[in-house]
């Protein structure tokens, strides 16, 4: 890079881990062998809800190959992803909590003899009454799933209010209201989770998995097995496929490192698709109620949601999940009044927990089909109602997030132009349609997942006189291009070549800490830090070069694996020269760098979800084409528009986008994690209704459509070089965007998540009984919400402080003590 | 890894070896040919036999033969079935069942005469052994209860193959072979409305080849509905035969509905209807209607039974605008979400 | 291999190739291919995402024709023409699919990736040039959650373009 013109940054380019990949080389987890290791199975409860009485295991200990089996009282450490929610053990130890709960464990020579061991572990249960919906949850407060949270089956609510909201609805020329659902989903990562424990030769534990979050898992570990933080190291493999999947800690990540440590050998465990779907931690099915008041021009008033999280049998993420529902809708359009209250329940099915969007493609899509249906009652275009509420850029919103750069009016404008949006929405013939609908998603969540005033991503270089610059960051590659990034970014500031870089990335003995990859953090945070150690090594070498050279330090250009003087470009050193130069001056070479976000503008309590260094945007048009007589639904075309700040990789980022498209489109049409119940009167179970590639239906080469992609480049400071996310926001708009396409095609709205030609039929006959025409759930359950905190939004005065907190004041004084 | 349970393995080199490994074994040997179907069901413990006889090692069951009519050997596997030029002209509703079935890899692999024999499929059965022990096991394996409908005194699992419908439209014949002997069967015979004994094949016997008589200016085509492109099983299928004269007038036709009970169903009364007659709009609509009520799908496939119920009758509606010349092919397009004419590729 | 019962306690043994060697292999005879390759012979470049023929990860070619390596007995291979991702590449060189697919974003993740290689060199094999209907088709059994397909289409088709400028440049 010189004079700002950037070499490689925002050119097409092969990925620096594409080779590997291309060649099968790769390794992931279950492609690691080490000599002398043993296979593990899990016993999984066959139960929804029971208390263990006892276990007996000495059948399947006699069984011949088994070398060890391990039930709950051997491994009873609690830990949970959120600090909040300690609530998971590695093996139950007196209670399962749904089928696919895992109940003890068998280790054994080959993996086969582990499976058939399985049968042997005899476990005698109490069965307990099954809570299998929100709505039993919400009614039934005994048998509690878990003994913490607020009461009964609810494990957390929340309520804002920023700004007297019923005032600016009272004054609204016109106010939607309406009930939505959304199914569950899962991230179906193709790669299966797996993981390899082993005790190295200095006797500490090493774990390999395919994990998103090597350091999330190296705190558990540590928690669980009762060591030294330092004696144990989380390897994360590139993980074939995250989506958030692979961001929790997972019970056979606990037990094979705690069996590795008993039988001092290497232990390795595959899951199996079934039990896949059992760690789960996927979509949360949420049912809404979402209120929006506009004046008669279009412009919004206020807002209210409320919201209800099927959490399933575990905290997980859910607390944030639950606190993401309620987050965002201020981020896309000036929202000048929002109330939110939500609530998430515990069930006995596998627990929910962030998968791409995390918490907001719910409230999203009751959003995006609330401004559809608000465009249609006032007569305007949606696009046009939707430009004239863009939120501005540089702002708060009425939850105090800040708002950097906003490339959506851009978004909007390029996909309305590119699908002649305006030229065929509500004017294409029966049966025929497009929908609009726009998003926007957080590049990292502000706050860690536990409270720390340290850096949320560090990066060391390594730089010798090979010429070889190597790059230590905890980032985990999970095929989002993280390793490419990272490369890039030092590749550019070095003005060398990406191959002269190596990257190891997501070792916990190796590289500094990253919080992982999950909430579209690691461009921004890594990059940032990336940048930071890469022009740290760069003043070094420019430091050694310019007095070779006998010239200003500023006069030092770096490119083309030389640096020189930039008045004079033939004057220099070969690379490899200039590192020698700066070896010989300063010693041994190495440069750090680090990124903390900056700090949130909300100082309420909650307030720590949300806020990030920069939001993305994204607007999609969808082309929808719907059979009346069967609600058969046919997709011919996407148009997507991403503001993504800058594409360091345009191939990438294309590649993200178009993959976002893809997984919304999958939801919005057939995706579901679903579950059957038998009749109560006949059997207890419930259980995942298919758990199998087969019947969760991933879109095939068949079922996706062209898409048009459309990067918009609008560079937000807080970005590296300007970066903005790209893996999460581009699948938001997708669900509304095919509802609001359907109700232009045919006339009928759908509420529900997945939109499926049986609901659309269902509400075409609604319409032709002289009904609304809507298919949806038709109401918004019970739930006796806690009193708003009352935080005035910024241009109502305020502080970013809630007025009615009892704890305000405390927590307050707390905060000077701790700066002080 | 899912791994398969313990079985010895045979492979014998012609149909009578075959045969008398099957006749010393009895019920506990199972058939192998592509292994699409039976080693899944073997990962998942619903087929657990002791002895698996491969017929992979037998060239006479392979192959496309023309004689009068054609011959296909049980054994030619579906992408050979589908890159066959005479199965593609003369017929039409083979061709567009074995084109649908499955995916690319799985037809490379899996055979007409696995598809015939292909288990009866249901969402409570195609589990592994852990997920069916959650709910006690049910009928058709290991239990006691259809859960599907508890009261049922029947397995209500449903026929999932897409070429037998195909093949009862044509009015094509298998050959089974025993140690006893050998004889033939209409395809439409095969079958029996029960989700456990679907087959009227007894265990010692082969199932060896496909006949099919002289298309002779018989219009064929199947339709099949399903969620996405490809991988996935019927919901509900159409296959219509007609012979049509000059002026149109409907000579013969038959109609038949897969996916939609424990075995194909004929829609005799509907075929029937449309017979002496063209067909007209109203006379399909009429045919449509009759055979769409013979369509009694249950929740145990994907989508909900209610909406497959509902648009048999469409689907049927489209198979016979086919027969009848209209194109079709935008119907296609948007149902397959391909328009078939890549298959074999 | 006759008709001698074989126990899965015990081992059956098949000679066959794998991306052009040959191969002697002694395994528990209830063994899938799958499991063969990347258990007894090294080549973990083959995966796994289901082992029910739901996916397409575990594809190989046998005797050309893509097939799920996870519904193969390995004992079935006796005799037979197997390639995997790892044999698409000579000596270093990637194949024009393998480089198309780095270079186009055709890969991300990258672990269905060899199944969707080695089916996306049959279908070149028989059709040079095919249409992105024929490509959708070929790839009708591969699962990919990364991707969306756009990318790995058009690295088809890029592959397609080089390997026919290939042959013209070098007349056999």
């Amino acid at each position: 890079m010189s004079d700002g013109r950037f070499d490689l940054v925002g050119r097409p380019r092969r990925r620096v881990d594409g080779r590997g990949k291309v060649l099968g080389e790769t390794r992931f987890a279950d492609d690691l062998t080490l000599p002398r290791m043993v296979h593990m199975k899990l016993l999984r409860s066959p139960l929804p809800h029971a208390r263990i009485r006892r276990i007996d295991a000495s059948e399947a200990e006699a069984h011949p190959g088994v070398l060890l089996v391990l039930t709950g009282k051997d491994v009873p450490g609690e830990y949970g992803i959120l600090p909040v929610s300690q609530d998971e053990t590695a093996l139950a130890v007196e209670r399962v909590r749904f089928v696919g709960d895992p109940v003890a464990a068998v280790v054994a020579l080959d993996e086969a003899t582990a499976a058939d061991a399985l049968a042997l572990v005899e476990v005698d249960y109490e069965p307990l009454a099954t809570i299998a919906t929100p709505e039993e949850a919400l009614t039934t407060p005994e048998p509690r799933i878990h003994a913490y949270g607020e009461e009964g089956n609810v494990h957390k609510r929340a309520a804002f209010e920023f700004g007297d909201v019923e005032e600016a609805l009272a004054g609204a020329d016109l106010v939607v209201d309406g009930v939505y659902s959304y199914e569950g989903n899962t991230h179906l990562p193709i790669e299966q989770h797996a993981s390899l424990a082993a005790v190295e030769k200095d006797g500490h534990l090493t774990l390999w998995s395919s994990t998103q979050c090597p350091h999330y898992v190296h705190r558990a570990l540590q928690k669980v097995l009762d060591l030294p933080a330092a004696h144990i190291r989380v390897v994360a493999t590139p993980n074939g496929g995250g989506f958030g999947g692979k961001s929790d800690v997972f019970n056979h990540e606990m037990v094979a490192a705690k069996a590795a440590i008993l039988l001092g050998r290497p232990v390795k465990i595959c899951l199996t698709r079934e039990e896949v779907f059992y760690c789960h931690r996927g979509r949360h099915p949420v049912k809404m109620r979402m209120r929006t008041g506009v004046k008669n021009d279009g412009t919004l008033v206020g807002m209210t949601l409320q919201t209800l999280l099927d959490g399933g049998a575990y905290g997980s993420y859910g607390v944030a999940s639950l606190f993401y529902t309620g987050a965002l809708q201020t981020v896309t359009y000036r929202v000048p009044r929002y109330r939110f209250e939500g609530c998430r329940v515990f069930t006995n099915k596998p627990p929910c927990g962030p998968k791409r969007g995390h918490g907001t493609p719910q409230p999203r899509f009751a959003q995006e089909i609330q401004l559809d249906t608000i465009a249609e009652k006032l007569g305007m275009d949606p696009a046009e109602l939707r430009l004239k509420n863009v939120a501005e850029p540089n702002s708060l919103t009425a939850n105090w997030l800040r708002i950097g750069t906003i490339g959506l009016a851009e978004c909007i404008r390029r996909v309305v132009d590119a699908s002649d949006f305006t030229g065929r929405h509500r004017k294409l013939p029966h049966g025929r349609g497009v929908g609009l609908a726009c998003s926007s998603y957080l590049c990292g969540a502000g706050l860690a997942i536990y409270w720390n005033k340290m850096p949320q991503s560090g990066v060391q270089l390594k730089l010798d006189r090979s010429g070889l610059v190597t790059v230590f960051s905890g980032a985990t590659e999970i095929g989002q291009g993280s390793d490419d990034v990272l490369v890039a970014l030092v590749a550019e500031i070095l003005g060398i070549e990406p191959s002269d870089v190596r990257a190891v990335t997501g070792d916990t003995d190796l590289t500094p800490v990253d919080l992982g990859s999950y909430s579209s953090r690691v461009t921004l945070m890594m990059g940032n830090a990336a940048i930071q150690a890469a022009e740290r090594a760069r003043a070094l070498i420019a430091e050694a070069a310019a007095k070779r050279l006998d010239i200003p330090r500023e006069r030092v250009g770096f490119g083309g694996r030389r640096v020189f003087d930039v008045e004079d470009a033939g004057r220099g050193l070969a690379w490899r020269e200039a590192l020698v130069a700066a070896e010989e001056m300063h010693g041994t070479l190495g440069t750090v760098g680090s990124y903390t976000p900056p700090r949130a503008a909300a100082r309420f309590k909650g307030g720590g979800v949300g806020p990030s260094a920069a939001y993305s945007y994204s607007a999609a048009v969808v082309e929808v084409e719907v059979d009346p007589a069967t609600g058969w639904i046919t997709v011919p075309k996407i148009w997507i528009a991403h503001d993504i700040g800058r594409a360091l990789n345009p191939v990438s980022v294309r590649g993200q986008v178009e993959g976002s498209v893809y997984m919304g489109l999958g939801e919005a049409l057939m995706e579901e994690q679903a579950f059957r119940r038998l009749p109560a009167r006949l059997s207890g179970a419930l259980v995942h209704k298919f758990p199998s590639l087969l019947e969760y239906k991933s879109p095939t080469t068949h079922d996706m459509p062209d898409v048009e992609t459309v990067l918009v480049e609008d560079p937000d400071p807080a970005g590296p070089f300007g970066a903005k996310e790209v893996g999460q926001g581009p699948l938001l708009p997708i669900m509304p965007a095919v509802s609001n396409a359907v109700y232009d095609a045919v006339g009928v709205r759908i509420h529900e998540v997945p939109i499926t030609p049986d609901k659309v039929l269902k509400a075409l006959d609604d319409r032709a009984r002289g009904g609304p025409g809507r298919y949806g759930p038709d109401g918004f359950p019970d739930v006796e919400w806690p009193e708003a905190l009352r935080v005035p939004p910024p241009w109502e005065g305020g502080d970013g402080n809630a007025t009615n907190d009892p704890e305000r004041k405390r927590a307050a004084k707390l905060e000077k003590v701790k700066r002080t | 890894m899912i791994r398969l349970p313990r079985f010895s393995y045979r492979a014998p080199r012609s149909a009578s070896e075959a045969a008398a490994i099957l006749a010393g074994e009895g019920p506990d040997a199972a058939l192998l040919a592509g292994g699409t179907d039976l080693l899944p069901n073997m990962k998942r413990r619903q087929q657990t036999p002791r002895t698996v006889v491969a017929l992979r090692g037998i060239s006479a069951l392979r192959g496309v033969r023309n004689g009068s009519g054609l011959t296909i050997g049980a054994c030619s596997t579906l992408t050979e079935v589908v890159r066959d030029g005479r199965v593609r002209r003369e017929f039409a509703g083979l061709w567009q069942a074995a084109a649908q079935v499955a995916t690319p890899h799985l037809r490379n692999m899996g055979t007409i005469g696995g598809n015939l024999c292909l288990d009866t499929r249901c969402t409570y059965y195609d589990q592994s052994l852990e997920w069916r022990r959650a709910i006690a096991f049910c009928m058709k394996k290991d239990g006691t209860t259809c859960w599907v409908a508890p009261g049922s005194p029947r397995c209500l699992a449903v026929s999932s193959t897409d070429t037998a419908p195909a093949l009862i439209a044509l009015g094509a014949k298998v050959r089974l072979e025993s140690a006893g002997g050998d004889r033939l069967l209409d395809v439409a015979d095969l079958y029996r409305n029960d989700g456990v004994r679907y087959l009227a094949r007894r265990p010692d016997e082969i199932l060896t080849e496909v006949r099919l008589d002289p298309a002779d200016g018989i219009r064929s085509t199947y339709w099949k509905l399903r969620r996405r492109g490809s991988f996935d099983f019927p919901v509900l299928s159409v296959a219509a035969a007609a012979r049509l004269a000059a002026d149109g007038t409907v000579e013969s036709a038959r109609i038949v509905l897969g996916a939609v009970a424990s075995r194909p169903l004929v829609a005799a009364d509907a075929a029937h209807a449309l017979r002496g007659g063209t067909l007209t709009d109203g006379a399909i609509r009429v045919a449509s209607a009759a055979a769409a009520k013979l369509a009694k799908p249950m929740d145990n496939t994907d989508f909900t039974l209610h909406w497959r119920k509902r648009v048999a009758g469409e689907i049927v509606a489209l198979a016979l605008r086919e027969i009848r010349g209209d194109d079709v092919r935008p119907d296609r397009l948007r149902l397959a979400r391909h328009g078939l004419d890549s298959a074999g590729i | 291999m006759s008709d001698s019962p074989s126990m899965a306690s015990e081992r059956a043994r098949a000679r066959f190739r794998v991306n052009g060697e040959p191969v002697d292999a002694l395994f528990d005879a209830t063994k899938t291919l799958l499991e063969v390759l990347r258990e007894d012979l090294d080549l973990p470049g083959t995966k796994h995402g289901c082992e029910l023929g739901e996916c397409g990860a575990c594809a190989v070619l046998v005797d050309g024709e893509p097939v799920l390596s996870c519904l193969a007995l390995a004992l079935e291979c006796e005799g037979r023409d197997v390639v995997t991702v790892e044999g698409l590449a000579e000596r270093g060189e990637l194949h024009p699919l393998q480089a198309a697919f780095a270079d186009l974003g055709g890969s991300q993740c990258g672990y269905c990736t060899p199944g969707f290689l080695v089916t996306a060199a049959a279908l070149l094999e028989r059709r040079p040039d095919p249409t992105r209907e024929e490509i959708r088709e070929a790839l009708s059994g591969n699962l990919c959650r990364c991707t969306g397909y756009n990318q790995i289409f058009e690295s088809v088709e890029e592959a397609a373009r080089l390997l026919r400028a290939r042959r013209t440049e070098e007349p056999a």
